[in-house]
C-alpha cells in the first residue's frame, strides 16, 4: 500500500495526534494513519473549553465502527477552542484529518511540549516500525 | 445417573495434559489440614427420592402468608402466560444476541422492552436492562460522575436502604463523597438538599415514591440541580409511573429502578430486574447493552445491538461498565407483562394498588394506639407506629398467617416501632379487613 507522506508542517505523537503552532495556538488533530486504523468514524466527544489539559493525558474520545479511543493532549495547556462541526459531521476526520478534522486547540501551553514531539519524518518511520 | 460427565478414559487423558498421575495428585497443592475430610455426600438418590427430598425442604417456606410486605419487592399478580412465553426454549435458552443473524427474536423483545421501558419513564432512551434497582442505580450513580467529571453525590435519605447499602458497597473502593439527607415529613428535605449542592456536585439521588411510600414531585429540585450543572437520578416504582408523573416529565436525567413488578415473582430475592433509561444527549454514558433497530441491505427491518464501543468487550478497563451483562429474560418477562396489561391495564392495577392501600390505611388508622404517618400522599405502601417494637409485632402476625410489612428499625435506627406496609392488588377487602383485625388483636395481647 503506497501511502502519501505526513504533512510536514506540524508535529506527531506517539499516540497519533498531531500538533500545529498557528497564531500562538497549538491546533490539535489526528494522523492520517490514525483515521484510517479506527475506519469510519461516527462520535466524537470534545474537551469542555477552558478546561486544563496535561501532556499525555486523555481529553477527548472519538468512536469509529471498530472502538471508541482515547485522545491523547500532546501538549499542556488550556483548551482554546473546539471543532464544534465535527459534532454533526465526525466522518470529516476520516476525510480531512489535517484541515477541516481538526479536533481542539491548546493554548498557555508549554513550547517546549511541542520540541519534544516527532517531526513528520520521524512519525512516518515510527508508524512504519510499529506494523 | 453420573453426575459428572466425563469416563474415566477421559479423566486419565486430562490427567496426563497436566502431568499429574491421579486427581489427588492434580490437587496436592492443598495442604492437608485444609483440604475436605469428607465430601458427606448422600449416596446416589432415585428421582423419587430427591423429589420427596426437595420438596419437604420447599414445604418449610412459609409461602401461605398474605403478604403485606414491600420495601421495593412487591407480590404483583402475573398473568399465566408470562410464564408460558418466557418458557419458550427459543428465549429460555438463548445466549448474549451478538450475532444478530441468528438472534432477532431476542434482540426484538429487548428492542421492545426497552420501548416499554421509555413510555414507562417517559425518557428518550433505555439499555437492555441491569441485574436489579440497586444495580442500575449504582451504574447511574457511576454514570452521572463520569458524564460531569465531578466527585460529590448527594443520596436523598427516602432512597431504598438496600439500593444505598449496594451502592457503598460497589463503590467502597472509589473515592465518591457520599453525602446523605434525611427525609423530612417523608419527603426530601429541600432545604437541606439545595444547601448541600456545590460545584464539586455530580448528581443528586431521589426516589419516587420513595421507601416509605411517599409521592414526591421532584420538580423543583430538578430544576435547581441543572441550573448548577448537576445531574438528577431518580429511582422509580414501575407500577407507580401508570398515575404519576414519569421521571423523563420533570426532567430527570437518568431513571432507574427496579423491574421485579413488571412479571416476575418475588422468589427469594432474585434474579430481578434492574432498569435504566436517560437522554440522547447521555446515551453515549450509559453503561450496557442497548438493541437499535435498523434495515438491513435489502431494506428489511432488523434488530442489532448497537453503540458497542461504550462496552467492555471492545474498550476493555475504559468501558461504561464492567458489568457487562443484562437480564434478558427477566426484561422479557418484563416485557410480557406490560403487553399483555396494556397501557389501561396497567392503569387499572395501580389504581387498585392504590385504593386498597389507602383503604387498609384506613382500617390500620382505627386501631387503638397505632398512628399511620400521614404528613405526605403516599402510593401503595405507608408507615406506621405501633406502640410496641415492629420486629416483634411481625413475629407475631406471622403466627396467625401475615407477613405484615417490613420493620423499618432494621435500617433506620429509631425507627424500631415503625412498620413498612405495603398493599397490591392482590389483597382483596376480606384479606385486608382480617389483617387490621389481626393486628388489633396482636397488640391487644402483649
Amino acid at each position: 500500500m503506497s501511502k502519501s507522506p505526513s504533512p510536514g508542517d506540524r508535529k506527531f505523537t506517539k499516540t497519533h495526534e498531531w500538533v500545529k503552532i498557528e497564531g500562538g495556538k497549538a491546533i490539535v488533530g489526528i494522523s492520517g494513519h490514525a483515521q484510517e486504523a479506527l475506519g469510519d468514524i461516527t462520535f466524537i466527544e470534545l474537551p469542555a473549553i477552558g478546561k486544563k489539559v496535561n501532556k499525555a493525558e486523555s481529553c477527548s474520545v472519538i468512536e469509529s465502527v471498530k472502538a471508541a479511543s482515547d485522545i491523547y493532549a500532546p501538549v499542556s495547556g488550556e483548551i482554546a477552542e473546539v471543532n464544534t462541526s465535527l459534532e454533526t459531521a465526525p466522518e470529516v476526520i476520516n476525510k480531512d484529518p489535517y484541515q477541516r478534522g481538526w479536533l481542539f486547540s491548546i493554548k498557555n501551553f508549554d513550547a517546549a511540549d511541542v520540541s519534544g514531539l516527532m517531526d513528520a519524518a520521524a512519525y512516518d518511520a515510527f508508524v512504519e516500525s510499529e506494523k | 445417573m453420573s453426575y459428572i460427565a466425563n469416563t474415566v478414559a477421559q479423566q486419565r487423558e486430562m490427567l496426563k495434559v497436566c502431568g499429574a498421575s491421579s486427581i489427588k495428585e492434580l490437587f496436592s497443592d492443598i495442604p492437608e489440614n485444609l483440604a475436605p475430610k469428607s465430601f458427606s455426600l448422600h449416596a446416589g438418590k432415585s428421582e423419587l427420592e430427591v423429589y420427596t427430598m426437595l420438596s419437604g425442604l420447599a414445604s418449610q417456606n412459609y409461602s401461605h402468608l398474605i403478604n403485606f410486605m414491600g420495601g421495593g419487592f412487591y407480590e404483583h399478580f402475573i398473568p399465566a402466560a408470562v410464564d408460558a412465553l418466557a418458557g419458550r426454549s427459543e428465549f429460555y435458552t438463548a445466549y448474549t444476541p451478538y450475532q444478530p443473524e441468528l438472534s432477532q427474536g431476542t434482540l426484538q423483545a429487548i428492542y421492545e422492552y426497552q420501548t416499554d421501558i421509555c413510555r414507562l419513564t417517559a425518557m428518550e432512551v433505555s439499555n437492555a436492562s441491569l441485574y436489579d434497582g440497586g444495580t442500575a442505580l449504582y451504574e447511574a450513580c457511576q454514570m452521572a460522575i463520569r458524564a460531569t467529571q465531578r466527585p460529590r453525590v448527594i443520596v436523598d435519605g427516602g432512597v431504598n436502604p438496600i439500593y444505598r447499602k449496594m451502592l457503598y458497597t460497589y463503590t467502597a473502593n472509589l473515592s465518591i463523597d457520599f453525602h446523605e439527607i434525611p427525609v423530612s415529613h417523608g419527603q426530601s428535605d429541600r432545604e437541606k438538599v439545595f444547601a448541600a449542592l456545590d460545584d464539586r456536585t455530580a448528581a443528586v439521588i431521589l426516589q419516587n415514591p420513595n421507601f416509605f411510600g411517599v409521592i414526591d414531585d421532584h420538580s423543583d429540585i430538578v430544576a435547581t440541580c441543572h441550573a448548577k450543572g448537576i445531574l438528577v437520578i431518580q429511582s422509580v416504582y414501575p407500577i407507580a409511573m401508570a398515575l404519576l408523573k414519569p421521571p423523563g416529565e420533570i426532567g430527570v436525567d437518568i431513571a432507574t429502578g427496579e423491574g421485579q413488578s413488571l412479571g416476575l415473582p418475588l422468589s427469594f430475592g432474585g434474579p430481578y430486574l434492574g432498569f435504566m433509561a436517560t437522554s440522547k444527549k447521555l446515551v453515549r454514558k450509559m453503561p450496557g447493552r442497548l438493541v437499535g433497530r435498523t434495515t438491513d441491505a435489502q431494506g428489511r427491518q432488523g434488530f442489532v445491538l448497537t453503540l458497542q464501543a461504550r462496552e467492555q468487550h471492545i474498550r476493555r478497563e475504559k468501558a461504561t461498565s464492567n458489568i457487562c451483562t443484562n437480564e434478558a429474560l427477566c426484561a422479557l418477562r418484563a416485557h410480557a407483562y406490560l403487553s399483555l396489561l396494556g397501557k389501561e391495564g396497567l392503569k387499572k392495577v395501580a389504581t387498585l394498588c392504590l385504593n386498597k392501600a389507602h383503604y387498609a390505611k384506613e382500617r390500620v388508622k382505627a386501631i387503638p394506639d397505632v398512628k399511620v404517618m400521614e404528613s405526605s400522599p403516599t402510593f401503595n405502601e405507608f408507615t406506621v407506629l405501633l406502640p410496641i417494637d415492629a420486629a416483634e409485632a411481625a413475629g407475631k402476625m406471622i403466627e396467625q398467617g401475615f407477613a405484615p410489612g417490613f420493620p423499618l428499625g432494621r435500617y433506620y435506627p429509631g425507627m424500631e416501632n415503625y412498620l413498612l406496609v405495603a398493599v397490591t392488588e392482590k389483597r382483596t377487602k376480606y384479606e385486608i379487613g382480617s389483617f387490621a383485625e389481626t393486628l388489633e388483636h396482636v397488640l391487644k395481647n402483649v
